[in-house]
């Protein structure tokens, strides 16, 4: 299994939080495709290792907009749970499909959230 | 309104899960056209919203061996910390024309990306239709 290099994995850590606090996209979607192209990481590895670095960056942006008093508790649950539930499916589906079809369908994804950041 | 934003919350949790990311592309709207919380307090509620579904993700992926955890620690703590300054930024950019620029290079990262899975899925059927000639 690759390793790769602290300074690759902080580069992409500075990337990733740049413009996730600039355009309020996750980080998963600048995260996984450097993960995958710049790393050579399969797509399954990479989905997993994302959803890791996103715990920790979303902890410490949420710990800030805690402070600042801006979340809605009761919004968080209600989507949150659910939320919650559909991982399970999502990551029991990724297991199960092809690992150049889920990239197929995340490149799709990335058309959609280009067009949406665009027309924001 | 609160079934549809249930809805869309188990939406955004099949997309973190399928591909890696926090689902907030989906929750952020849920949050402001649904349940009517205004732009700044969506995105800070989908932050909170997504660290639980985030770990689950990981969790499950670690028991199906995907996960690569120094990596995963390595990044996060570098993105936490890189946050703040794009979140700085915002106020001191023209970030109408980065945004552009973004949805160019996302266009082109995801046409990167498909010809690279396309490429996989050839070499897959080549390999099969060699192993079984």
């Amino acid at each position: 299994m690759l390793s790769p290099r602290i300074s690759q994995l902080a580069i992409i850590g500075i990337a990733t939080g740049i413009f996730s606090g600039l355009f309020g996209v996750g980080g998963g979607i600048v995260l996984v495709p450097l993960l995958v192209l710049w790393v050579g990481f399969d797509e399954r590895r990479a989905a997993a290792t994302s959803l890791l670095a996103i715990v920790i960056a979303a902890s410490a942006g949420a710990a800030a907009q805690i402070l600042y008093g801006n979340v809605d508790y009761l919004a968080a649950l209600t989507v949150g749970i659910p939320a919650v539930g559909g991982v399970l499916i999502g990551t029991w589906l990724q297991h199960r499909i092809p690992v150049a079809v889920v990239q197929l369908l995340f490149s799709g994804l990335l058309v959609v959230v280009a067009v949406l950041v665009a027309f924001e | 309104m609160i079934a549809l934003a249930i809805i869309i919350g188990v939406a955004a949790g099949v997309l973190s899960g399928l591909f890696g990311i926090g689902g907030g592309v989906l929750l952020v709207p849920a949050l402001a056209l649904v349940l009517g919380l205004d732009q700044v307090e969506a995105e800070a509620t989908s932050l909170l919203a997504i660290v639980p579904v985030a770990a689950v993700g990981a969790w499950r992926q670690r028991s199906y061996g995907n996960l690569d955890i120094r990596a995963g620690l390595t990044i996060g703590a570098f993105a936490a910390v890189a946050a703040v300054a794009g979140v700085a930024l915002v106020n001191v950019l023209p970030v109408e024309l980065i945004r552009y620029a973004f949805a160019v290079l996302m266009l082109y990262v995801a046409w990167r990306m498909a010809t690279s899975a396309l490429k996989q899925l050839r070499s897959t059927t080549d390999s099969t239709a060699a192993g079984g000639s």
